[in-house]
């Protein structure tokens, strides 16, 4: 059942590639948009209180100001509740969240404006700061997006007492932002009754129908609009505040309203991932072979919404091992709601279980690689299915040929300590239902609509790719039109399983087409799809050189490289920027990115991107990434796994393993600043 | 950003007539007023952009050194041949600052001006005292891992973000300034302040002074110099600490020596301490050791950033060590 | 409340000339892609600490957030959409972009820095600095430091620049 390659496989340049280097491609705020007017948003000083009086006074006497939406005056929602519920209640629940919006004929005045609205407000104590014994920690009845919170198999007590060698360590990680380059932005536009939003988004669909929602609309008087989106990692998955903040203030002031997030704002509005504090315990016999893992997780959300991500649910499948137990519990804080950060749950998850796993090893004296192999499991531990392919250990024997692993010997250049770790790297492949319509142009070309996104991933070139094969045409002759909520429904890009979701349904739409329709509606929801008990993850494998100054703690990362088996690599090209571009976040991860809280302020200190540090050009070293083709049918007709999330999962652990070869030290809290090495140091 | 008055002056007259007015300031690149303009921290009524003054020359002085005029963009003043061979820590530490297009428009005046990247200071929603004096210092006990381990007091803990003026305190730089009572000539290493009971005032310069030019005198060390910059990131980002050094060796002997240290403190921390302990003695590591550590003494560590002390005088060492050759 | 300050100015973009009333506060960044409709120059953060706003002044890069139009009325201004380089190529062939917001910030600062090489201005990553820097992959790192891509197509913009300079 897999799709025949011709286009496929091949490295085809990204179709809208010379729009982005001409400067053309249009991204949300750009959108020429008769009449619009300009809205900034005002936000809490405080994390915690009840808003006694709001002074607008100059801000509404300010030339070209055309109003002030405060909780005082702004129309009231549907649904009134959670993140989206702006400006519903007098209620703060956290710094930075919205309590007003200022709309003006230009943005210097709008951005003013706002700077004068004075909000009073009634303080209280607030609580900001994740502790592992935090009072309030419960257990939530899931975790993220539907998995069981607690899971235990085995007698993990029991087995960590008979053991021979035991490990019991926590490791922690901050919270991280996602920071994509183009700041959140919406253009909000009322006719009739009628919504259009020039969006930002991660789905278009999704987003016009929860906006529907929110404002009590019927779902199709709803439309998004997101041709060209300038990143996500998650935080455009949903929509944000700012998309219902644009929607309130262009039906107060009756003009279309365009609203940008500013960058600080983004640190408050635009969610982040949780904290983490991560107990592993991992009992095992003298030949390495895993007898118990044990995985406790303490986290936070806020007190508007839940958020729980799946942080241990990873070490679920990954490992062999008798006795396992898994643990979630959550802290509500006076934050703002944590929410999906590329690879939610398994990047902070895999960096704690591949770390002890390290040092393990280390306490075993074998080799790193040698423990995961042998520590292989025949079939997914959890669920006992087998899994529908699975080539981790030949991804950690390749990458271990490559990277020169079996030479292996820390070592001094100068003043600098070099060493090299290794991590395994995981990410489930799954997909959901999409609809897509395809029509047979007068020309012979063929359009296919569907409301896909490419956030930077490619989606729009692969699936012009599928399409292409499918029908056997040449990819010029097939015009791909995403980012349309018009197109109806189609999953968003989330889960890595946008591809693996859109192809399906574009595959099945040119099957009716090359069936003799000139027009094609398909819903893969329709077909039955088999339940077949099979567990389907792609694997990796991440190598990493890291070298440590022996003096300053400063760590650089000259050589890393990525061995990945995920299924079918439909376009080399892109596929291979998606892995690097994980591998970089994941760097990032490893060695600087960190959002501060500081319990007096009452939320993040660091709300910038000088203070805020992602990794420059100069940070990113020889940076590799390969793949092993794997041949899997059962996933989806194109035989993909999904590949825009699998590239962070594992690169901070193998970076910390990496910096532990070098200098002997092994830090178990990202990230690994030069403060947490300085004094250890040989 | 409140509304401002534009004004563009054509000579030092017209500068120091615009600077009169009420709540002006100078416009040189913009890299770092306009930033607090827009975060708020700074509200000016009146702009009087200096940057078509003529003071956009490198000039060799009679005395064999170099005076920048104060219009000298960064990018200009790191490539200038004679910069690069007679006081390459200042092009080094020119170089090691800001990204590529901040430097193409950075002044040699602004770059002395520019204000602390506190995150407190930054945020005008936090309490602190060099924005509202007598208001509080957030970063005392908050967020400070990268703040000041000298010269603090209980007022503020900031460190002066520029690495330029690192060298220049170094090298005996000297800032000329104008002013309507006036011209000064003030020495780098005194034109930064400690900020006392008084952190809302960054310099000694007037607020309707000018700064017209940097006058750097020869200096044998300053040949032989490099400067040393220690951050997370491997570029575009401030220092957790720097060092300029320069070092004139005589038959095994130091025979001048110039040290200062950046991001320690709310000004280029001049190492007199340390350039007092080698001079005259054998240019060795033992020697290096002790100057920092005789240096360092007086370093106050705040709750979490004593680290940064031992960073400071092992980066110290192992620059001095490396310029001895 | 002070009325906003309008001033007459005329600014000079991809040769063209055009005559506006500005607000003093507007940064040139704005004026491009609120005013005159050439939205290729990003707003990334608005405060110079990522680069996607980058243009060309007077052959130079520059930030354009952080600079006020009021104040750049006597210099040449080039954004993307003036530039005609074999940089855009070489972008797509390498895949030196993803979701191409910072995009043509890279592509004019990389124009910009390739003019600063020719110039023989040396950079953080040259090991003599009294010396003349020779092109290489840490120079390039080094030099585009200033454009954040958080996609991380940094190695796919060096291969993209290399292939151009030499």
């Amino acid at each position: 059942m897999s799709v025949a390659a011709r286009s496929l496989g091949a490295p085809l340049s990204r179709v809208e590639g010379g729009e982005k280097v001409r400067g053309e491609a249009v991204y949300a705020y750009e959108h020429q948009v008769e009449g619009v007017v300009y809205a900034v948003l005002v936000t809490a000083a405080i994390a915690k209180g009840t808003i006694r009086t709001v002074d607008a006074a100059a801000a509404l006497a300010s030339p070209g100001v055309l109003a002030v939406l405060t909780h005082e005056n702004a129309p009231q929602l549907a649904e009134r509740d959670g993140e989206l519920g702006v400006l519903q209640s007098p209620r703060i629940a956290y710094r930075g969240q919205i309590v007003g919006i200022v709309v003006a004929e230009t943005l210097e005045t709008a951005q003013e404006a706002a700077s004068l609205v004075h909000v009073e407000p009634d303080a209280e104590e607030h609580d900001v700061v994740l502790r592992a014994d935090h009072p309030t920690l419960y257990k939530p009845d899931t975790v993220n997006p539907d998995f069981a919170t607690d899971t235990e198999e085995g007698d993990v007590e029991g087995a960590l007492t008979a053991a021979a060698v035991t490990l019991d360590e926590t490791y922690t990680t901050p919270a991280e932002h996602n920071n994509p380059m183009e700041p959140h932005a919406t253009i909000a536009r009322w006719q009739d009754g009628d919504l259009t939003l020039w969006d930002s988004n991660q789905g278009a669909f999704a987003a016009a129908q929860a906006i529907a929602k929110r404002f009590g609309l019927e779902p199709s008087r709803v439309r998004v609009l997101s041709p060209h989106v300038g990143g996500g990692f998650g935080s455009k998955g949903t929509p944000r505040p700012h998309v219902v903040a644009a929607a309130l203030a262009a039906k107060v002031v009756e003009r279309p309203v365009k609203l940008a997030v500013t960058r600080r704002q983004m640190f408050t509005l635009t969610g982040y991932r949780t904290p983490t504090i991560q107990r592993i315990r991992l009992g095992a016999d003298r030949d390495g072979h895993l007898t118990a893992i044990a995985h406790d997780v303490v986290e936070q959300t806020s007190t508007v919404e839940e958020f729980a991500e799946q942080t241990a649910v990873v070490t679920r499948m990954l490992y062999a091992s008798p006795a396992r137990r898994t643990t979630h519990r959550l802290a509500r804080l006076d934050m703002p709601t944590p929410s999906w950060m590329r690879a939610p749950g398994e990047t902070p998850g895999m960096f704690a279980l591949e770390s002890a796993l390290d040092e393990l090893a280390i306490a075993l004296d074998l080799d790193p690689v040698e423990l995961r192999v042998r520590n292989e499991p025949d079939v997914d531990p959890e669920s006992g299915n087998p899994f529908s392919s699975r080539n981790l250990v030949a991804c950690l024997r390749e990458g271990a040929e490559r990277f020169g692993w079996g030479r292996r010997e820390p070592r001094r250049e100068g003043r600098w300590l070099v060493g090299t770790g290794v991590a395994a790297s995981t990410y489930p492949a799954r997909r959901r239902p999409s609809t897509a319509h395809g029509r047979r142009e007068e020309d012979g070309s063929v359009t296919i609509r569907i409301a896909a996104a490419d956030i930077g991933t490619g989606a729009r070139t692969v699936l012009t790719q599928i399409a292409a094969d499918e029908l056997g045409l040449p990819p010029g002759r097939v015009h791909v039109e995403i980012g349309d909520s018009g197109f109806g429904q189609a999953m968003l890009a989330g889960g890595s399983m946008g591809t693996a979701s859109w192809g399906t349904a574009v595959v099945k739409a040119c099957r009716e087409l090359r069936a003799g329709r000139d027009e094609a509606h398909v819903d893969t929801a329709d077909g039955a799809e088999a339940e077949e008990p099979l567990s389907k993850h792609g694997f990796g494998a991440q190598f990493v050189e890291a070298r440590v100054h022996a003096d300053t703690g400063e760590v650089r990362v000259p050589r890393m490289l990525g061995v990945f088996a995920c299924g079918r690599i439909l376009n080399p090209k892109t596929a291979r920027s998606q892995f690097v571009g994980g591998m970089t976040m994941g760097l990032g991860m490893a060695l600087l990115e960190e959002t501060v809280v500081d319990q007096r302020l009452g939320g993040f200190v660091n709300r910038d991107l000088a203070l805020y540090r992602v990794p420059v050009n100069a940070d990113v070293g020889d940076i590799e990434a390969i793949w092993i083709e794997e041949d899997d049918p059962h996933v989806n007709p194109m035989g993909a796994k999904g590949i825009g999330e699998i590239g962070i999962v594992g690169a901070a652990a193998a970076v910390a393993n990496a910096v532990h070869h070098a200098t002997g030290v092994r830090v178990r809290d990202l990230p690994i600043r030069p403060d947490r090495l300085l004094g250890r140091l040989p | 950003m409140r509304p401002f008055r534009y004004e563009r002056a054509t000579d030092a007259a017209s500068a120091l007539a615009g600077i009169a007015a009420p709540g002006a300031t100078f416009l040189g690149g913009g890299t770092n007023l306009v930033d607090l303009m827009r975060l708020g921290v700074e509200t000016p009524a009146v702009l009087v952009d200096v940057t078509r003054l003529p003071f956009c020359e490198i000039e060799d002085t009679d005395a064999g050194g170099l005076r920048i005029g104060a219009g000298v963009r960064n990018s200009d003043l790191a490539a200038d041949p004679r910069v690069r061979t007679r006081f390459p820590a200042l092009a080094e530490a020119l170089l090691a600052g800001a990204s590529g297009q901040l430097r193409n428009r950075a002044t040699t005046g602004g770059n002395l001006l520019q204000r602390t990247r506190c995150p407190y200071f930054q945020d005008v929603t936090a309490v602190c005292n060099k924005r509202e004096p007598g208001s509080g210092c957030s970063a005392r006990e908050g967020e400070h891992r990268n703040h000041a381990i000298l010269g603090w007091s209980e007022q503020c803990v900031a460190t002066h973000p520029s690495d330029m003026a690192v060298p220049l305190a170094a090298f005996d730089a000297v800032v000329h300034v104008t002013g309507p009572d006036g011209e000064r000539a003030l020495p780098v290493e005194g034109f930064h302040r400690l900020p006392g009971a008084e952190p809302q005032r960054d310099t000694v310069l007037a607020p309707d002074e000018l700064v017209v030019a940097v006058e750097l005198p020869p200096l044998p060390a300053a040949a032989r110099s490099t400067y040393r910059k220690v951050r997370e990131r491997a570029s575009f980002e401030f220092a957790l600490v720097s060092v300029a050094a320069g070092l004139d060796i005589a038959d095994g002997c130091v025979r001048q020596v110039r040290v200062a240290l950046g991001g320690v403190a709310h000004k280029p921390w001049r190492a007199h301490t340390a350039e007092a302990a080698l001079h005259g003695v054998p240019a060795t590591e033992q020697s290096f050791r002790a100057a920092a550590d005789a240096e360092l003494a007086q370093a106050q560590p705040l709750r979490d950033n004593a680290w940064k002390i031992d960073l400071a005088r092992d980066v110290l060492v192992r620059t001095l060590v490396e310029l001895a050759g | 409340m002070a009325s906003p300050e309008l001033v007459e100015i005329a600014l000079l973009v991809n040769g063209e000339e055009h005559r506006l009333e500005v607000d003093t506060r507007a940064s040139l960044l704005d004026v491009l892609r609120e005013r005159l409709g050439l939205t290729g120059g990003k707003k990334g953060c608005d405060h110079g600490q990522c680069g996607a706003c980058t243009i060309l002044l007077d052959g130079r890069r520059a930030n354009a957030c952080l600079a006020l139009a009021v104040a750049h009325d006597d210099c040449e201004i080039v954004t993307i959409e003036g530039l005609a380089h074999p940089l855009q190529d070489a972008f797509v062939e390498r895949d030196a972009f993803q979701c191409g917001y910072c995009t043509p910030g890279q592509i004019c600062s990389a124009v910009g820095m390739l003019l600063e090489l020719e110039l023989g201005w040396p950079s953080h990553a040259t090991a003599d600095v009294a010396a003349e820097p020779t092109l290489g992959h840490d120079e390039i790192r080094e030099r585009m430091s200033g454009n954040i891509c958080r996609c991380g197509a940094y190695p796919n913009i060096v291969a993209a620049i290399e292939d151009v300079a030499s």
